[in-house]
C-alpha cells in the first residue's frame, strides 16, 4: 500500500513538474534588432507604400477602402495621436518591448503578462487566469483584449479580440472591429518567435500570417510614456472635411516605381502563395505593364 | 522550407486554416501532403473557425459599467443609458415597448433605486416605446407637491420624461402623423433651444439639441463629470446613419452632430478612453470610434455628392457601389435600416438640396 502511494505521489510530482516545465517564462526585455528582417519595410518607418497590397489577402471592399486612403487623413485632429492596433504594433515599427509577469500575491502564480513600450504606448495585458473576454458591448481598444493558454510544448497561445476598427497596414488596408488575432509565443533560448495570425471576416478572405523574431536584451530600457501631441497640421482643413481619394482612384505609383504588374500590387490571397510566381513571371513578360480591366 | 509550407505549418500549430482555405491549400500544386499521423502531438487537427460577427440586441439583457456614475443596459431593442446617484436613477431612452419589462430588470441590476427622470433622445418608437412602463415604475421627486385640494394641481406620480419640443410635437400628432399611443410615452417636459442643462445626482447633465440630423428633434446627452455621452440615434457602431428624410433628417445635420460630439470628446491618452460615447445601437465607443464613423459618412457623402453633381440616377449611384468598403460593418442587411435604405436617403437628401 505504502509503495503504491509513493508511486502515485512520484507520478503526480513528475506530472506536476512536467506541467511546470511546460510553462515557459517569457519575462524580459525583447528587442526587434535581431538581424532578421522578415518584413524589412515594416521594421522601419513609415511602413509599406500607398497602393501596395501585394501579399495581403484583402477582399474587394478592403481594396476600395485602401484606395480612398490619403496620408492627409492622419492630419485630422482625431487621427494624430493614434497608436497602432495590436495586430500591427507587434510587428512594426521595430517593437522593443518589455514582457513582465503579473503575479498573484497570494499564490505567487503568474496570472498574466504585460507587454509594454509598443508604439503609442498601447500597452497590452495577456491574461492567463482563464477569465472571459469582455461583453460585445464593451469598448474596443488599440491593444484589444488578450487571453493566453500554455500549450503542451511550453509555447503560449494568445487570443485577442475587441480590437479597434483600424488597419492592417498604414496605407489604408482596413481591419474591422470583428477581427481576431491569434499569436503563438515560442522561446528558443534568448530568441523569441511570435507567430501572428490575423483573421477578419469583413476585410480578409483568408487569415494573414506573419512571424517576427526578437532577441533578449537585458540592457534595453523601456521609455517613459509620452502622449502624442495634437496640433492643427493643415490650416486649410476645415471642420468636417475628411481627406480621401475619389471613388475609383487607383494609386499606381508603387507598381510603377517597383516595375511590378499592377495586378500584383493590387494584392489578394493568391499573391501570398509561391505559386503566384508563375503568374507574375507571365505578367512581367508582357510589356507595357498591364492594367486591370476592372479598374474604374 | 517553402513559404507556403511555413504557412501550412503555422496554420497547423494555430489550429488550422478555415475549411475553405484548407481545401484550397490542399490543392496547391507541389505541396507535400501531410497525414494526420505526421502531426506533432498536441496540435489540433480541426480547422479554426473564422471570427464571428456578434449579434447585438439578441434579447439577452446585460448591465455594464460605462464610466463614473453611468451604466449601459444593453440587449433589448436599443441601448439604455442609466445614471446612478443618491437622488435615484436617470434613464436615457427606454427601448421599444416589447422589451420594456426586460429592460426594467436590467435597470434594476444597476441599482435598486427609484427611477427619477427619463430623457428621450428622439421620438423613435424603438427609443420611447417603453417610456410609459419605465415612467410608471419610477417616482417623481416632486410627486408630493400639489393635489388634494391644495393650491397646485397634482403632480405626475411616475418619473417625468424630457425631450425636445419637436419630439413632443411629433409624438402628440402635430407633425402630420398620428399621435403616439399610449399617451404616457409622450414627454412631460420639453425644450426648444439648442441646450437644456440641469444638475442631477450631483452631476451636470447637458441635453444638446441637434436640429435636422437623424430627425428634426434629436438630442444627445452629456454627463459632464462621468464624461459619458449618450448619443441616441446620432451614432451607431452597427448601422449606417439613420437619416429619416421624411422627419426632418439631413445628411449635413447628422454630420454636424457627429462633429459636435467630437468637439466634446477628449481621449484620456493617445486616442482612447476619456470621453465614452454610447450609441443607441452597438457598443461603447470613444473619440476615435466616432471619428471613424464621421470619416465613413463624410467619405460616402462626398462620393455620392460627386455623382449627384454629374446628374447620375439613384440606380447608377447604386451600381457604382459607393458604400462597398463599409457595407460589411454597417449595411445591416437583416435589420430595419439597411445599406440600401441609407444610400437612398443620402441620395434623396443631396438631390433635393441640388434642386433648391
Amino acid at each position: 500500500m505504502t509503495r503504491a502511494l509513493i508511486a502515485l505521489a512520484t507520478l503526480l510530482a513528475t506530472a506536476s513538474t512536467a506541467a511546470a516545465q511546460a510553462r515557459t517564462d517569457f519575462s524580459g526585455n525583447w528587442s526587434a534588432g535581431t538581424g532578421n528582417f522578415e518584413e524589412l519595410p515594416l521594421r522601419g518607418d513609415p511602413g509599406v507604400e500607398a497602393g501596395e497590397y501585394v501579399g495581403i489577402p484583402l477582399n474587394e471592399a478592403a481594396r476600395q477602402h485602401a484606395d480612398a486612403w490619403q496620408p492627409g487623413m492622419h492630419s485630422l485632429l482625431e487621427w494624430q495621436a493614434r497608436p497602432h492596433p495590436v495586430t500591427y504594433s507587434m510587428r512594426a515599427p521595430a517593437p522593443n518591448f518589455r514582457m513582465a509577469p503579473i503575479i498573484n500575491p497570494d499564490t505567487q502564480a503568474i496570472i498574466g503578462y504585460t507587454i509594454e513600450n509598443l508604439f503609442g504606448r498601447a500597452d497590452r495585458v495577456i491574461w492567463l487566469d482563464g477569465r472571459a473576454h469582455p461583453s460585445k458591448y464593451a469598448e474596443h481598444l488599440w491593444q484589444g483584449f488578450s487571453t493566453g493558454e500554455y500549450q503542451p510544448d511550453g509555447s503560449l497561445r494568445v487570443t485577442t479580440t475587441h480590437i479597434k476598427y483600424s488597419f492592417v497596414h498604414r496605407n489604408g488596408i482596413p481591419l474591422s472591429p470583428y477581427a481576431q488575432m491569434t499569436e503563438i509565443y515560442k522561446r528558443h533560448g534568448d530568441l523569441l518567435l511570435i507567430a501572428i495570425v490575423v483573421d477578419d471576416p469583413i476585410y480578409l478572405t483568408e487569415p494573414l500570417v506573419r512571424t517576427s523574431t526578437f532577441r533578449l536584451n537585458p540592457a534595453q530600457q523601456v521609455q517613459v510614456a509620452l502622449p502624442f501631441e495634437v496640433f492643427d497640421e493643415i490650416p486649410a482643413l476645415d471642420r468636417g472635411k475628411v481627406p480621401a481619394n475619389p471613388l475609383g482612384f487607383v494609386d499606381t505609383r508603387y507598381a510603377e516605381i517597383n516595375k511590378l504588374p499592377l495586378e500584383a500590387a493590387r494584392g489578394g490571397a493568391h499573391t501570398m502563395y509561391p505559386e503566384y510566381a508563375k503568374r507574375l513571371t507571365e505578367l512581367m513578360q508582357q510589356r507595357p505593364s498591364p492594367t486591370l480591366s476592372s479598374e474604374r | 522550407m517553402r513559404r507556403s509550407g511555413i504557412v501550412l505549418l503555422l496554420l497547423g500549430v494555430l489550429g488550422g486554416a478555415p475549411a475553405a482555405q484548407q481545401d484550397r491549400l490542399s490543392t496547391q500544386p507541389g505541396l507535400p501532403s501531410q497525414p494526420d499521423s505526421a502531426r506533432p502531438q498536441g496540435i489540433p487537427t480541426k480547422p479554426a473557425a473564422r471570427p464571428a460577427i456578434p449579434v447585438y440586441e439578441d434579447g439577452t439583457i446585460e448591465a455594464l459599467h460605462v464610466a463614473g456614475n453611468v451604466y449601459l443596459v444593453a440587449g433589448g431593442g436599443a441601448n439604455v443609458v442609466v445614471q446612478d446617484g443618491r437622488t435615484g436613477l436617470l434613464v436615457v431612452n427606454t427601448g421599444p415597448a416589447a422589451t420594456g419589462t426586460a429592460v426594467l430588470g436590467g435597470i434594476q441590476q444597476v441599482a435598486k433605486k427609484p427611477i427619477r427622470l427619463i430623457l428621450s433622445t428622439s421620438a423613435d418608437e424603438e427609443l420611447t416605446g417603453a417610456n410609459d412602463l419605465v415612467s410608471n415604475a419610477g417616482a417623481n421627486v416632486n410627486a408630493g407637491i400639489g393635489g388634494a385640494g391644495g393650491r397646485e394641481p397634482a403632480r405626475l406620480q411616475g418619473a417625468p420624461i424630457i425631450a425636445t419640443e419637436a419630439v413632443l410635437h411629433r409624438m402628440s400628432g402635430l407633425k402630420n402623423e398620428p399621435a403616439r399611443e399610449p399617451f404616457g410615452t409622450w414627454p412631460h417636459l420639453s425644450f426648444y433651444g439648442p441646450l437644456s442643462s440641469r444638475t442631477f445626482n450631483d452631476e451636470v447633465v447637458e441635453m444638446r439639441h441637434v436640429p435636422a440630423a437623424h430627425t428634426d428633434g434629436d438630442m444627445f446627452v452629456w454627463f459632464r463629470t462621468s464624461d459619458v455621452i449618450a448619443a441616441g440615434n446620432l451614432y451607431s457602431t452597427i448601422t449606417y446613419p439613420v437619416i429619416d428624410v421624411n422627419k426632418g433628417g439631413t445628411v449635413q445635420g447628422y454630420l454636424n452632430a457627429l462633429n459636435d460630439i467630437l468637439d466634446i470628446a477628449v481621449p484620456k491618452f493617445n486616442n482612447q478612453g476619456g470621453t465614452l460615447v454610447v450609441p443607441a445601437h452597438g457598443r461603447i465607443s470613444n473619440e476615435s470610434d466616432v471619428a471613424e464613423y464621421r470619416d465613413m459618412f463624410t467619405i460616402i457623402r462626398d462620393r455620392v455628392q460627386a455623382m449627384v453633381d454629374k446628374g447620375m440616377t439613384l440606380a447608377q449611384v447604386r451600381a457604382a457601389r459607393p458604400t462597398l468598403d463599409y457595407d460589411g460593418i454597417y449595411a445591416n442587411p437583416k435589420g430595419t435600416w439597411t445599406g440600401e435604405k441609407f444610400l437612398e436617403a443620402v441620395y434623396t437628401d443631396l438631390t433635393r438640396n441640388r434642386k433648391k
